[in-house]
């Protein structure tokens, strides 16, 4: 088999050929191979996975990752939607934040490229604007959370700030899924930081509006740590213990079960697990002692937590309406 | 071993023109002529240098040695006269940094028990702790680190668990570097220079249409090095052979 000849025959129809091309040491780790000598054994493989991968096909990805990867993609459509409705609603973010969320809203559609083209045919389909009820209702949008599209700023934050946090959990509490794929793995960590940079972000926002201030100016306002729920609550840009049960904890749906514990809350210290945003162990180290002088809030706030997907779908689906099969 | 031919980084170097002939040679060539090389590193530079090690251990012990530099960090700016004369905000977001930090690199000393890395020494010299633009700006220069050296990290860890762990504490890095670049310059949050911002074809194009990706830029571990060894003293500086 000559593969330059074939490389040739395929330019003359396709002369992005090259580009396409998984160059360099990249095409070794992509295929685990790194350091290791090429075998007429492994040939054959390594010569249809370059193809493979130049030409964008994933069949080959498993049903666990797949799964990972459209439930990330179904939070970014909530996510997306639901900071573009606010934009376009009239007056209700102020011009000073506007960029902010046009960012905000940017990003989730950049992930959701990146997911569509690493999902390729096993991608769920545009979900569209019509099946969110951002309300909380499931469909009426009579629900308690109503007036965060329309002209309560303060709800908008709240809501940005749980469905990010919720975002940050599920990313985190997926990645193990998507060992396997290195690639994979480190886009959805680039995502996964990202959602919580735009978290940080809200927050201060929050804490501002909370002040009466806006712009630079929420940066001055610190965080409380005996107000850090409920609509005008003052959260630090990080989770303090369970944020109080976050911006609507008496509401339903309620935002605490973003900050709460996921299934299973406990297990070994070697073992994935999703203990609540206020858990202070890790790897069996007991950071409130590991640490002199370091309080509980102090030992929370240093570490998020991961959640399961069945929580996160349960968290998700009172945002989308009842006739849609997102999240079940 | 002796290198027979350019390192495969070299292609970056060429023009697009003969980059494309090139390609001709490594994007398929490299398959069968470059594997053997792959395992082959120029570590002449790195003999004075102390070595994270290999395996989870490794990539365990270079989050140690980062969340080390930023805790002597926050600890150092905690003397100087910007923190003394910080607004009650900026001393609470202070106060919880150094917190954090300290928290991360304790954390990583009892994960790894004895097989930790020693404790290294700082080199915080060209910095003035009295500034706040200084402090800030070096600040955001950790933890804008922190964030690419975790995500650019995953990838070489074998355990689940483990993976996690650094999730839990890279998400918090992340919230502490937008808050500081918020400080620094509102709204800079996310920015150019560490996400790869995304920008619509158009006003009314479908979610998902357009340039960019709005990921996070990470960086491999002899990336973020290079950077923090400014911070390191000699005999403190690291490498991280087997993470290439």
């Amino acid at each position: 088999m000559d593969l330059f000849k074939i490389i040739t025959e395929i330019e003359k129809v396709d002369p992005e050929i090259y580009d396409r091309l998984d160059s360099r040491r990249r095409v070794f780790k992509h295929f685990g191979l790194a350091g290791k000598a090429v075998t007429a054994a492994v040939l054959p493989g390594l010569v249809s996975g370059i193809f493979q991968r130049a030409y964008g096909q994933t069949s080959n990805l498993s049903p666990d990752i797949v799964a990972v990867l459209n439930l990330a993609l179904s939070l970014e459509y909530l996510e997306y939607y639901f900071y573009d409705s606010g934009l376009k609603a009239t007056g209700l973010i102020p011009p000073a934040d506007q960029p902010a969320f046009v960012k905000i809203r940017n990003d989730e559609s950049g992930h959701i490229k990146v997911l569509r083209e690493a999902l390729g045919s096993q991608a769920i389909a545009d979900p569209t604007r019509a099946a969110f009820d951002y309300s909380g209702a499931k469909g009426p949008g009579n629900g308690p959370f109503a007036a965060a599209l329309v002209n309560d700023y303060a709800l908008f934050l709240g809501s940005s700030q749980a469905f990010v946090d919720t975002g940050v959990r599920a990313y985190k509490g997926g990645a193990p899924t998507l060992m396997p794929n290195k690639d994979l793995l480190e886009a959805a960590l680039n995502i996964h930081s990202v959602e919580a940079r735009h978290s940080s972000h809200v927050r201060t926002v929050r804490r501002g509006l909370a002040a009466g201030q806006s712009g630079q100016g929420a940066t001055t306002i610190a965080g409380d740590l005996n107000n850090l729920s409920g609509k005008t609550g003052r959260p630090k840009s990080w989770i303090s213990g369970t944020d109080g049960g976050g911006p609507s904890p008496s509401t339903t749906p309620s935002t605490a079960p973003t900050y709460n514990a996921g299934n299973p809350a406990t297990g070994a210290p070697t073992a994935i697990f999703f203990p609540a945003e206020s858990n202070t162990t890790h790897a069996g180290v007991d950071i409130t002692t590991n640490t002199a002088g370091i309080t509980p809030a102090a030992a929370s706030e240093a570490f998020d937590e991961p959640l399961d997907a069945a929580t996160v779908k349960s968290i998700a689906r009172n945002f989308v309406v009842a006739s849609s099969a997102l999240f079940t | 071993m002796t290198k027979l031919l350019l390192p495969p980084e070299s292609a970056d170097k060429l023009t697009s023109t003969s980059r494309r002939s090139f390609l001709r040679y490594t994007g398929a060539g490299v398959a069968l002529t470059g594997l053997v090389l792959a395992g082959c590193d120029d570590d002449s530079e790195d003999d004075n240098r102390l070595d994270v090690g290999s395996g989870d251990t490794g990539v365990l012990n270079y989050a140690y040695a980062l969340e080390q530099l930023e805790a002597a960090f926050y600890a150092r700016v905690k003397t100087g006269q910007y923190y003394a004369g910080a607004n009650a905000a900026e001393k609470q977001i202070l106060d919880d940094l150094a917190l954090h930090e300290l928290a991360h690199a304790n954390f990583f000393k009892a994960a790894l028990g004895g097989s930790a890395i020693k404790a290294l020494e700082p080199e915080f010299g060209a910095i003035n702790f009295d500034s706040r633009d200084e402090v800030l700006r070096a600040a955001q220069t950790f933890e804008d680190l922190g964030v690419a050296a975790y995500n650019g990290a995953g990838r070489y860890i074998e355990s689940a668990a483990n993976l996690v762990i650094a999730g839990k504490i890279v998400s918090v890095e992340a919230r502490h570097a937008a808050l500081i670049r918020d400080l620094r310059n509102y709204n800079s949050f996310v920015d150019s220079d560490v996400v790869d911002l995304f920008t619509p074809t158009s006003a009314t194009s479908a979610p998902g249409a357009g340039e960019g990706t709005g990921k996070e830029k990470s960086k491999k571990p002899s990336e973020v090095l290079e950077a923090a060894n400014q911070y390191l003293k000699e005999g403190s500086k690291l490498s991280a052979k087997s993470f290439n």
